[in-house]
């Protein structure tokens, strides 16, 4: 059937028109949105895209990047969800207070965030003190204090996500389950999890996309340093300082890269 | 309850222009970053002496406001902290920029020095955690020729994006050292200690400035090259030639 037939028989009920007071601001948003890409499309130098992308620091800013994004969504994945549970399903003195301060880090500008990491977890920071003296682990200038700062960034993502989620869901499922004798930790596991998993991959992927464009905390908790800690946003600003036209490639494989990701996952992961 | 808004939003709109067409006149001066505290108070010098003039500030990476500026971005005066991206600017105008500062590299350290670093050779010492410019920025690219000058090859832990960012890791004592300008340990004293090194005149920074538009941008630029100009730059740490 055309889409222009009309339906036949016994067809769902007409809601009409999709009315203009909609569809003008949301065409617009999607604009907004998207003409900046478009802007990058038609200034890329495509001719030397081949050449930028073998360069070797490239390749390792990209492995880098999609390194630490998948290991601080799993830091937050293991952290978060438990988080989430608990602010949506346990009620305790102060909850709204903290879950105010759950959204910290999505208001800190990241370079701030990056700054309040290095006074916690650097080598003069209060944890970090200890953490050198007791283990001699150092986290500022290393991979693991770039999923770190990435993690921090991006956990708020996953956490509203969730917690979204869990509030959505119909707990009549979980009280069932209690009813029937199952601890909270089977109705967590073979209900609530199952329930929401729709809502917990989308907020890894929101999660893993913001680790995947963290910028400022990096930058300023984990320095730079190619190999080590510079990921592809780092590469592409330095690029900005002397060569624009090779940032522009540099996003535009960060771009594609995670465009094909996310889609590949959605087609296997989520059901349409 | 629209058309109250919209009379805000007209409001809005011309009290946001109000300062550029109802009062006196404007000059815009884009400036590096570095000279965010000398170009400040020359400001003020400029108000003082041009009553009913205002002067606007954009500082920034020089390499950022090269590109705002070929991007179309109205600056009147452009004063940049290298050569090479001020010629990006003036390579297609025929503007002639003059170089009015020049500054120089000096290792910082945290106040107790906890490496005890004394010279550029010590940067290359085990253990020492040393924090550099990157390359792309022009710190990076005279700590570069500074350090090969001295024939000091160092393993950063980290190449900053700009001097800022490189003095702060030394400020937080995250690094044990670091290669910064002149100005920027005055700025910070108290809480790094500057340690100066004779291969440090042969990475010498020219700053050059130049007037985009007639006029006021004119004036400006001479009263950052006369001896009242002269005197801020030095207080800061910069030498004028």
């Amino acid at each position: 059937m055309t889409p222009s037939s009309p339906p036949r028989g016994t067809a769902r009920p007409a809601v009409g028109r999709p009315p203009w007071v909609l569809v003008v601001p949301a065409v617009l948003g999607l604009a907004f949105l998207v003409l900046p890409l478009a802007g990058l499309l038609v200034r890329a130098p495509w001719a030397t895209l081949p050449e930028r992308l073998a360069e070797p620091q490239v390749l390792e800013a990209l492995r880098l990047s999609l390194v630490t994004a998948t290991v601080a969504t799993a830091v937050c994945l293991l952290l978060g969800v438990p988080l989430a549970w608990l602010l949506a399903r346990v009620s305790f003195p102060g909850r709204r207070l903290v879950r105010a301060l759950v959204t910290v880090p999505l208001v800190l500008p990241p370079v701030v965030g990056g700054v309040a990491l290095l006074l916690v977890l650097g080598r003069r920071g209060v944890a970090g003190q200890w953490l050198e003296s007791a283990f001699g682990v150092t986290l500022p200038f290393t991979t693991a204090g770039v999923v770190i700062a990435e993690a921090f960034v991006a956990m708020p993502f996953l956490v509203i996500s969730v917690e979204g989620a869990l509030r959505g869901a119909d707990q009549r499922f979980e009280e069932a389950a209690a009813t029937l004798g199952a601890s909270r930790w089977t109705v967590f596991r073979r209900v609530t999890l199952p329930l929401v998993m729709p809502g917990i991959v989308a907020g890894a992927v929101l999660c893993w996309a913001r680790a995947l464009g963290e910028f400022g905390a990096t930058i300023t908790f984990a320095g730079n340093f190619p190999g080590r800690t510079q990921t592809m946003p780092l590469a592409v600003y330095l690029a900005l300082e002397t060569e624009p036209e090779a940032a522009i490639v540099l996003s535009l494989v960060l771009l594609a890269v995670s465009v094909i990701i996310l889609a590949s996952l959605r087609d296997r992961w989520v059901s349409p | 309850m629209f058309r109250r808004l919209s009379l805000l939003v007209v409001a809005v709109v011309l009290a946001g222009c109000a300062p550029g067409e109802a009062g006196g006149r404007e000059l815009t001066v884009f400036a590096a970053a570095s000279l965010t505290g000398t170009f400040t108070e020359l400001g003020k010098v400029f108000e003082a002496g041009h009553p009913g003039t205002r002067v606007r500030f954009n500082f920034g990476s020089s390499a950022t406001l090269a590109q705002q500026i070929t991007q179309g971005a109205p600056a009147d005066v452009f004063a940049s902290a290298s050569p090479a991206t001020m010629k990006a600017v003036t390579g297609s105008t025929g503007a002639a920029p003059v170089t009015f500062a020049r500054n120089r590299l000096e290792i910082a350290v945290p106040v107790a020095n906890p490496a005890g670093v004394d010279g550029p050779a010590d940067l290359a010492g085990p253990g020492v955690k040393v924090a550099l410019c990157a390359e792309q920025v022009p710190c990076g690219a005279a700590a570069a020729r500074a350090l090969e000058a001295a024939g000091v090859k160092v393993t950063p832990v980290t190449l900053e994006r700009d001097v800022k960012a490189t003095l702060t890791k030394v400020e937080l004592g995250e690094v044990d050292a670091a290669l910064v300008y002149r100005t920027d340990v005055i700025a910070a004293a108290g809480r790094v200690t500057g340690i100066g090194f004779p291969e440090a005149a042969r990475a010498v920074n020219d700053y050059p400035i130049v007037a985009l538009t007639s006029g006021l941008a004119g004036e400006f630029v001479g009263l950052v090259r006369s001896a009242r100009g002269r005197d801020v730059l030095t207080g800061a740490g910069f030498e004028v030639p």
